[in-house]
């Protein structure tokens, strides 16, 4: 009788990469990885920074999530938009957050933002743009309100308007047309929701909803789908079929919550103090 | 997909397809440079800034990747405090052009980067070193670089001359750069100088409205018949941003 194998061959394994090939030649591509073709802007404002992002993520030609968050947190008053690989921007974005949290506490005093974009740019570029986030990072600290981008090859740019991601043509046409030094807060916020706007309408990896982040110096506020262009309407007619339309010879109802009953042993307490 | 693709590799990536140059003169050298960012067709950055801190009285600019450019230079600042702060004094040109240079070669393999490091020492004055795409340090009274200055080379050998001032040498950086970046494609923008000398860095900004302009065929094609709009750069509050982090 044939028995497992209790040792491996020692280093790399590399069955799963002729498995791929195999498929591959079969004519079955590999899964693709789930993208934001994205709209994401940032703007300097007179007192802080509004970022701004669309709320469509799609994986090929479809729709995958019709309502999701694309301004991440990073800390309280530095926030971080992604476009590109959905699962890179989360995981990378997660990873800097922490770091952030850990560097405040070690060190004392709040992080800035150029620190935050000094870690992202390395960590992107350690990677030689394997990990696909393409990010529009904002915030104030100590210095004042500082807006950047981080290509995912990991090349920065500092500027007072950003945008990025498949839409960043149409909405930078709109920064390029409308934005003013020293902008109002509520000039700014809708520079920013009409940008965004220009990215839904004109480009088709952008859609659904607006979300805005407001940061100034002592406040952060996260507007979450300020603007809802795509709501669904009330159907005109209901489509419901009327009860037993389908025929049926047999009825059978099954139990599916099962009771269980537990005696509990006594022991030791857990030690809580 | 069995052997890798070049092409697929750097696929997406911000280039900066670019007009640098440094000239140095009696007493410093000027160094500057367009401020177009690419990537393919579209223009990521129309007022980047190509040069980059490295100490005190030395700066490089940079042409080729935007990342890879980018995390040389992080680290010769990098590499150039660590030196400074060892010596007790400030590094030389050709210290900080040498540890550039180590970089760029070791690492030939993954790096687009043509650097240009120029600056001012105790030692030697005033110097500029160039450093091309695959590493190698050369020493020259002047340098070009990025994908503009193949236009410029023999209107650079026609004109430089030695014993220049600060003022000459700053307009034969001005008109050589207007001239790279009217002929090259993916530079352009506004240009950007630094005057580097004993006494401190002094940065200079010229507008895309305000080039230098030379022929434009007017002699054949005629006067353009309808007057350009005012430039919309007539906003007058506009602030320079600060550039260097």
């Amino acid at each position: 009788m044939a028995a497992a194998a209790v040792y491996s061959n020692p280093g790399f394994d590399f069955s799963n990469l002729t498995r791929n090939n195999f498929l591959a030649e079969k004519g079955i591509p590999l899964p693709k990885a789930t993208s934001t073709g994205t709209t994401i802007v940032g703007c300097i404002f007179e007192d802080g920074i509004i970022l701004g992002a669309d709320t469509r993520a799609t994986e090929g030609p479809i729709v995958a999530d019709k309502n999701c968050e694309k301004i991440h947190y990073i800390t309280e008053s530095i926030r971080c938009c992604g476009a590109g690989t959905a699962a890179d921007t989360e995981f990378v974005t997660n990873l800097i957050s922490s770091n952030m949290e850990l560097h405040g506490l070690t060190h004392g005093r709040k992080p800035r933002v150029v620190t935050a974009m000094t870690m992202l740019k390395q960590y992107l570029f350690r990677y030689q743009g394997h990990v696909g986030a393409a990010l529009v990072l904002g915030g104030v600290d100590s210095t004042g309100p500082n807006l950047f981008t981080i290509a995912p090859h990991g090349s920065t740019d500092k500027l007072p308007y950003v945008t990025m991601g498949s839409g960043s043509l149409a909405a930078m046409a709109v920064f390029e047309s409308y934005w003013r030094p020293n902008m109002s807060r509520a000039d700014a916020l809708q520079l920013v929701k009409d940008a965004i706007s220009a990215g839904i309408f004109n480009d088709l990896g952008s859609g659904s909803n607006v979300d805005a982040c407001i940061i100034t110096a002592n406040h952060t506020e996260m507007l979450r789908n300020v603007e809802m262009p795509n709501e669904r309407v009330q159907k005109e007619r209901s489509y419901v079929f009327r009860k037993g339309t389908t025929a049926w010879k047999k009825e059978d109802i099954k139990k599916l919550v099962l009771s269980e009953e537990v005696t509990p042993i006594s022991g030791e307490a857990m030690d809580t103090d | 997909m069995d052997r890798i693709d070049m092409h697929r590799l750097k696929q997406g990536e911000v280039n900066l397809g670019t007009s640098i140059m440094a000239v140095q003169f009696d007493g410093g050298v000027v160094i500057g440079a367009d401020s177009r960012t690419t990537t393919g067709s579209y223009i990521a950055n129309r007022v980047t800034d190509k040069l980059t801190f490295l100490h005190d009285r030395i700066y490089c600019c940079r042409s080729g990747s935007a990342a890879d450019t980018q995390a040389i230079a992080d680290f010769g600042h990098y590499y150039l405090q660590m030196q400074a702060q060892v010596l007790g004094s400030a590094p030389s040109v050709l210290t900080a052009a040498a540890i550039m240079e180590k970089m760029c070669y070791q690492n030939k393999d993954q790096l687009s980067a043509g650097i240009i490091v120029a600056g001012w020492d105790e030692k030697a004055g005033p110097s500029v070193y160039n450093i091309p795409l695959g590493g190698g340090l050369f020493r020259q009274p002047w340098a070009i670089g990025g994908s503009g200055s193949t236009y410029v080379y023999g209107y650079c050998d026609a004109t430089y001359q030695e014993g220049w001032g600060k003022d000459e040498t700053v307009n034969f950086v001005k008109n050589t750069l207007a001239l790279a970046m009217s002929r090259d494609g993916s530079s352009g923008g506004c240009i950007r100088m630094c005057v580097i000398t004993k006494d401190g860095v002094e940065r200079k900004f010229i507008p895309g409205d305000q080039l230098p302009r030379f022929w434009e065929g007017k002699e054949i094609l005629g006067e353009a018949t309808q007057k350009p709009p005012a430039a919309i750069s007539a906003v007058s509050d506009v602030a320079p941003m600060a550039v260097e982090v």
